[in-house]
């Protein structure tokens, strides 16, 4: 019997096939793997569709390109979703391209937002919009910060388990945030968030999000460059390789990881500041919604290349815009998205297997030698 | 007063025990499975499902089959998630962050879907699930418990799902501690390389380890359904009672016979408020945050005392591949 079940355990492991690593696999070649295993999943999810509903999987898929792409203002709503999930998403990268799994990016956006929320509500009548906003810019970034810093520290000094010291960040900054909001709800404790009229962030040619777009657009770039081609970027990227490596060229090991979290703290404070200030001008304990962890993935994706994260981030929204619409006109529960999106990113991350390792037949090898 | 306040800090720290209890088993395999709130979603609706489908087919319930047909659902539907987790962790070699936090949006998408879709199966008005028979059936008490005034509320009081809990964490607790399987899962989650030249088989003990501990994990799902919850599933209704099992897990420094007192702490921190008089909604909020806080305590402490008993597995969260060096 032992011997039977280490047999099948074999088969995983080293029996008949053999796996090595890749050294270098051509773009091409990785993006038609990543391809096929998208249109594996949504094969696999038009079954379930069918299994679950009935429907033709084709007019399935047809309604979800029309939910999500229907009409111009589905577009903008795509557009500026996708704009903030690809804000969190960049602010995450730096933290994990140094290795350092930053996972509370729900909590930092929601300081963040907190704190624009706060400038709306105190300063509001006080400081006119031209200054309030700057203002609004600046202290949410420095709270995201702050919220990041916090976790950084102790890592730095102690070695505490970041992935789950900022886990548990994200929740307390839920419950404070679930406080204010309560706090501050219109009439006083009946838990409708109040609907903060100062500060908001302005329309530019008619287009209530257009600002939110343009802001995320100019952070890309800017992460782009900072990763790519500043020294800072390149500290990252060789912390990330091999902390040994780093302390003996002479880097401050601490001091990167105390930087790197600031700056993905503060990013994540802008992309809240965008949501309270330029979507949502109001502040809930589900205002961040899950980005904070659907950005994890959006990043990782993306093999943390903020060019690629684009796609990544859309292609994550119009799945969950496009799912919604189906769970609504089907009238199925609205879940249904996260089923899709789950299905989905399980293929992705399974595809990267065959993008990094290559399977050998081990008798093929044996008559070549 | 006091009686009832620990009865029900148990009540509400038997879910996160039974989470906690499979995610140290996991996490000792070397996996840090952040799956853990979806899988408990999935062990609830699994369970759920199951009853609900055995409810309809007859009138008249058999209760040793109305407590081993959900029980049995439960099983089979976390550790199939365990097996995703693993499958794409172990043999895919995927990173786990990633993959966790994935199967949580999937296991919790399972749950509200077929939460909110089962119902239409029958023609009723009722808006949600009620299994009220067989959590009926789930939540018998030992029949002398409310002869023996506070000891029995205390220590009898409460449906057998609640003393599982308690017995696995500790038979867990025996053989991470005092067995060979036990020394050789612990060394695959501090030294895969070490292990793996001792002639221990890495991948097998970690996807056992893995779909053990999803299992186990799901049945405070199910608990929290069937007991605690009085069989209604409401969507959304578990809340973040899975994070908080991760959270339990380093509040106990990756003991489960320590989780079992942490676990009714975290139900004190929960059920304490509702006992103070005249506190607002809003202050009770605060109080929905002190487990974290007490947990990143713990978590700082044990980083600064810097024990080696006290830390997490050394090789937690990293892939292994036997080929790297």
């Amino acid at each position: 019997m032992n011997k039977l079940t280490n047999a099948v355990w074999n088969c995983f492991g080293k029996a008949s096939i053999h796996i090595a690593k890749r050294d270098d696999i051509a773009w091409w070649k990785s993006w038609i793997i990543r391809v096929i295993s998208v249109v594996m999943a949504l094969i696999v999810c038009g079954f379930l569709t069918v299994a679950l509903t009935d429907l033709n999987p084709i007019d399935v898929y047809v309604t979800m390109i029309k939910g999500a792409v229907g009409t111009p203002r589905l577009v903008w709503n795509l557009l500026q979703n996708t704009a903030i999930l690809l804000c969190v998403s960049l602010a995450v990268t730096p933290a994990f391209k140094m290795r350092f799994w930053n996972i509370g990016a729900e909590g930092q956006v929601l300081i963040g937002g907190l704190a624009t929320a706060t400038c709306m509500i105190f300063l509001g009548e006080v400081v006119p919009g031209p200054v309030l906003i700057p203002m609004m810019f600046v202290i949410s970034v420095i709270a995201g910060a702050f919220w990041a810093f916090i976790p950084a520290f102790f890592k730095a000094r102690f070695n505490s388990n970041e992935t789950l010291f900022t886990l548990m960040m994200n929740y307390i900054a839920i419950q404070i945030v679930a406080y204010f909001t309560l706090e501050w709800s219109v009439p006083k404790g009946s838990g409708t968030p109040r609907t903060l009229e100062f500060g908001q962030l302005p329309m530019l040619f008619g287009q209530k999000y257009l600002i939110n777009i343009i802001v995320v657009i100019l952070i890309t770039v800017l992460m782009y460059i900072y990763l790519k081609y500043t020294k800072q970027g390149y500290e990252i990227s060789v912390v990330g390789e091999s902390e040994n490596t780093a302390r003996y060229i002479g880097i401050n090991v601490k001091k990167v990881i105390l930087r790197t979290m600031a700056i993905s703290g503060a990013v994540c404070g802008i992309a809240g500041f965008l949501l309270v200030a330029g979507t949502d001008h109001s502040l809930k304990s589900d205002t961040a919604g899950g980005r904070g962890f659907t950005a994890i993935m959006v990043s990782w994706l993306a093999k943390f290349h903020p060019g690629f994260m684009v796609l990544t981030s859309l292609l994550i929204v119009f799945l969950e815009k496009g799912a919604s619409k189906i769970s609504e006109v089907y009238r199925l529960n609205s879940s249904f998205s996260d089923i899709i999106t789950g299905i989905i990113i399980f293929f992705i991350i399974g595809s990267e297997f065959f993008i990094n390792y290559k399977i050998k037949s081990n008798r093929k090898s044996k008559e070549e030698n | 007063m006091l009686a009832t306040i620990i009865q029900r800090a148990v009540m509400q720290g038997t879910p996160l025990l039974f989470g906690s209890t499979g995610e140290i088993l996991t996490e000792k395999s070397g996996h840090l499975n952040l799956g853990i709130p979806g899988i408990m979603y999935v062990g609830a609706i699994s369970g759920v499902a199951g009853a609900f489908l055995y409810e309809q087919s007859t009138a008249m319930l058999n209760p040793f089959l109305a407590v081993f047909i959900p029980l049995i659902c439960c099983l089979i539907g976390s550790m199939f998630m365990g097996l995703i987790y693993c499958f794409l962790t172990v043999t895919l070699r995927a990173n786990q962050n990633v993959t966790g936090l994935a199967l949580t949006t999937f296991g919790i998408g399972i749950g509200n879907f077929f939460g909110g879709s089962l119902i239409k199966l029958v023609d009723t008005d009722v808006p949600s699930i009620s299994l009220s028979t067989t959590s009926v059936i789930f939540k018998t008490q030992i029949p002398f418990a409310n002869k023996m005034g506070w000891f029995g509320d205390v220590f009898f009081s409460y449906g057998f799902l609640v003393y599982v809990a308690i017995i696995v964490a500790l038979i867990s607790s025996y053989v991470l501690n005092k067995t060979r399987v036990g020394l050789h899962l612990r060394s695959v989650g501090e030294s895969p390389e070490t292990a793996d030249a001792a002639g221990i088989n890495v991948t097998k003990y970690k996807y056992v380890s893995t779909c053990i501990g999803s299992a186990i994990a799901g049945l405070g799902g199910l608990y929290y359904v069937m007991d605690y919850a009085n069989g209604v599933w409401s969507n959304n209704g578990f809340g973040d009672r899975g994070w908080l099992s991760i959270a339990l897990v380093i509040f106990s420094v990756w003991r489960p016979s320590l989780s079992i007192l942490g676990s009714i702490l975290f139900g004190f921190l929960y059920v304490i408020p509702t006992y103070i008089p005249n506190i607002t909604v809003s202050t009770k909020i605060l109080f929905e945050m002190l487990p974290y806080v007490v947990t990143i305590l713990v978590l700082v402490i044990t980083s600064i005392r810097d024990k080696k008993e006290n830390q997490p597995p050394a090789s937690l969260g990293l892939a292994y591949f036997r080929e790297e060096r």
